[in-house]
């Protein structure tokens, strides 16, 4: 899982030098100042220095000039068709871009499927995850938890058409009853509401199970990394205090592991929120808007940007998918904003 | 070490992915049972280009393999873009002819058609793809729907099975009391605006939806491209849809029989119902320009005439500025309508050309200079 970590590393150095799985990153960022101290008066490795200095702070400077030049390019392409829009962006929920002359597109829609899928998605994984990491770092041994991380992490490498595939035509059969009989005991409650949709397969309910096990592998392995990085001091001094495994957990393990819980979380939730192809299969399309139902179907942002992706020959509706675009990568950022706020920003090790 | 395997292991998992991911391609033209075309005039350009309509590509790659057989040297590159992309591509001299679900426009396309050719374009309808409203009710195989009530399940005013509607053309079968599921197209697609054109032509105005590239019937669940809704069908107890028959075939779905503008029996989807219909339809273009009156096919009044079909045009210079190109078209063009490869379509889910029709675009295609 080293390998893992750090590769994240960098990419998150900019953000979060102090998030837990950073320890690796504060290596890398200081490994440099005692090798300076050696190559004083060696004209050689002071080049070398140098050259690898420029190596690294360049690669850090081109991922945030990628990450800049992709917002200005979202904003240049949408700008014009949102000028040429005759809907409310933010509110209206038709995505109508037919007629160039008359553009008429609104996110409302697409934001509540998003959300509704992603979130649910992370409330069905972040449990599900936590336990997995708890019972490989905690409760086995090095030999039978290996083999076992394997496998979770097989998960991630499995392609996303295949698991659209395996929700819709596997797993929305198998989830059947049991939307059956939340819908019919539980539908006074908002979330299991009869939905816009006249089946209760390929609705935001499947493809948020589908979509919680694809993030599962995410934030399992960040998890599982950041607690097994406990200090081993932490632990036996509970020990010692007579806890027991549970209150070792509660008391040494979890408050350690929280902030990189909660970052690993989001990575989840960030390609939760970015899943394109697995949503746009299972998740079946309604005639009309969602009403907060986990039994609705429509479109999330990349969903609706993948099935017009085909019909792009005009710049304006062209333009008008793009500034869906633009909204899921400010999202994107938004989530992430939370995230720090949450974690708390720094590690209570 | 450790590194190693995770690598192998990652390595399998993408290698029976991309096995499993090549399960699910589309199905390509039979190199098998492709015999050369007696009497075509070979020669002119060797490479001819087009593109456009994703609906007739399965036709054209048929149609390529006998061409190819046919005149040893000489091939055509169909690129299935679009309908739209393949018209634009025609009218900027990229592509040698264009593959189109619809005719060109009247008015500007046709005057940049005119100028592109420094003649006129002549829109050759060559596939024809039959439609099927196919349906998934347990014990019913033979429903029998007319344009009007298909209509009203369409546009959400039927809503159960057992409907007065639904049980005056089905009478003596037990329909059950379950509610329509109507699945249909979320992607744009041609065969959705041709499905909603023939809802509007025949239901005597009780569709009330626009015929577009989207769905407007306002009911039902979406789903994505052709296999999208055959599947959706299949696997969701007592629902409909609209779909090209070859999807329906492979996907065992049963297909409702319609009763045509005519109001005799009702007509089972078949090469020759669908032939029938296409011997009836009017021509509105001029000469040998034989741009469609669709709204003829869609209240074919015939019997035994199956009116749902998706027509596909190839448009043509009627001049080319290059002989050598004009050859080439001619050539493949003849090699389409040979019985060698018309015989092929069925399987690729088009239908032959009935006789009749063919002699007309035989006539045209043989005046291409």
């Amino acid at each position: 899982m080293t390998e893992r970590t750090t590769e994240q590393a960098p990419s998150r150095s900019s953000q979060d030098e102090s998030s837990a799985a950073g320890s690796s990153t504060i290596d890398t960022v200081t490994e440099p100042d005692p090798a300076r101290g050696r190559s004083q008066g060696s004209p050689i490795q002071g080049r070398g220095e140098r050259i690898f200095r420029g190596l690294t702070s360049g690669s850090g400077l081109l991922v945030v000039a990628a990450v800049a030049a992709i917002g200005l390019f979202l904003l240049v392409q949408a700008v014009p068709s949102l000028l040429a829009n005759n809907a409310n962006f933010f509110t209206s929920p038709v995505f109508d871009t037919r007629d160039a002359a008359n553009l008429n597109f609104g996110i409302r829609d697409l934001l509540v499927v998003t959300l509704l899928s992603s979130l649910f998605a992370l409330a069905i994984a972040m449990p599900i995850s936590l336990g997995i990491a708890l019972f490989l770092t905690q409760y086995t041994p090095k030999r039978v938890s290996r083999p076992f991380a394997y496998i979770i992490d097989l998960l991630a490498a499995v392609p996303s058409i295949i698991y659209g595939l395996w929700g819709i035509a596997v797993l929305a059969p198998a989830l059947l009853p049991i939307a059956e009989w939340l819908s019919g005991n539980l539908g006074w409650f908002f979330l299991f509401a009869p939905g816009n949709l006249p089946v209760l397969t390929g609705t935001i309910f499947t493809g948020g199970v589908v979509l919680a096990v694809m993030i599962l592998p995410i934030i399992t392995a960040v998890t599982r990394e950041v607690f097994s990085q406990t200090p081993r001091f932490h632990i036996e001094a509970a020990q010692a205090l007579g806890a027991t495994r549970w209150e070792v957990i509660r008391m040494a393990v979890l408050p350690y592991g929280r902030s990189g819980y909660i970052a690993g979380s989001m990575l989840g939730l960030g390609r939760a929120l970015g899943e394109t192809i697995a949503v746009l299969i299972v998740i079946r399309a309604a005639t009309t808007p969602s009403g907060f139902s986990l039994f609705d179907g429509g479109y999330t942002f990349a969903s609706l940007i993948a099935s017009a992706a085909s019909e792009f020959s005009q710049p304006l509706p062209t333009g008008a998918y793009i500034a869906a675009g633009l909204v899921l990568f400010v999202l994107t950022f938004v989530v992430n904003a939370i995230a720090r706020v949450v974690a708390g920003g720094k590690v209570n090790g | 070490m450790r590194y190693q395997r995770r690598v192998a292991a990652v390595g399998l998992i993408a290698a029976s992915a991309l096995v499993l991911g090549a399960c699910g391609s589309d199905e390509n033209a039979g190199g098998g049972g492709v015999t050369a075309v007696e009497g075509v005039q070979c020669g002119g350009k060797p490479d001819l280009r087009s593109s456009g309509s994703s609906a007739q590509n399965n036709a054209m790659t048929r149609f390529v393999a006998t061409y190819q057989q046919t005149c040893q040297g000489q091939t055509l590159n169909y690129t299935p873009s679009g309908s739209g992309a393949g018209r634009n591509e025609f009218l900027g001299g990229q592509t040698d002819f264009a593959g189109s679900d619809s005719a060109l426009k009247d008015g500007d396309e046709t005057n940049r058609a005119q100028q592109r050719c420094a003649s006129p374009a002549w829109n050759l309808p060559l596939v024809f793809g039959p439609v099927a409203v196919a349906y998934n009710v347990a014990g019913v195989t033979d429903l029998v729907l007319d344009g009007t009530t298909t209509a009203r399940i369409f546009n959400g005013q039927i809503t159960t099975w057992n409907d007065p509607a639904i049980a005056a053309l089905n009478q003596g079968k037990q329909l059950p009391a379950a509610p329509i599921v109507v699945n249909f197209r979320s992607d744009e697609s041609g065969t959705t605006e041709n499905f909603q054109k023939y809802l509007v032509a025949a239901s005597n105005g009780a569709y009330g939806k626009e015929a577009a590239q989207t769905f407007n019937g306002g009911v039902g669940a979406g789903a994505r491209g052709s296999q999208g809704v055959a599947d959706a069908t299949k696997n969701t107890p007592n629902s409909i849809t609209y779909v090209e028959a070859s999807f329906a075939q492979r996907g065992g779905l049963a297909m409702a029989q319609i009763i045509n503008a005519g109001g005799g029996a009702p007509v089972a989807l078949s090469p020759e119902s669908v032939g029938a219909a296409i011997n009836n339809v009017q021509v509105s273009g001029q000469g040998n320009d034989l741009k469609l009156d669709l709204n003829s096919l869609y209240q074919a009044s015939a019997p035994g005439a199956y009116p749902i079909a998706l027509a596909t045009y190839e448009i043509v210079c009627s001049n080319y500025a290059d002989d050598q190109t004009a050859s080439a078209v001619r050539a493949f063009l003849s090699t389409a309508l040979s019985p060698n490869a018309q015989q092929a379509l069925p399987e690729a889910g088009y239908v032959p050309l009935p006789d009749q029709f063919k002699q007309r675009l035989t006539t045209a295609v043989n005046a291409i200079q």
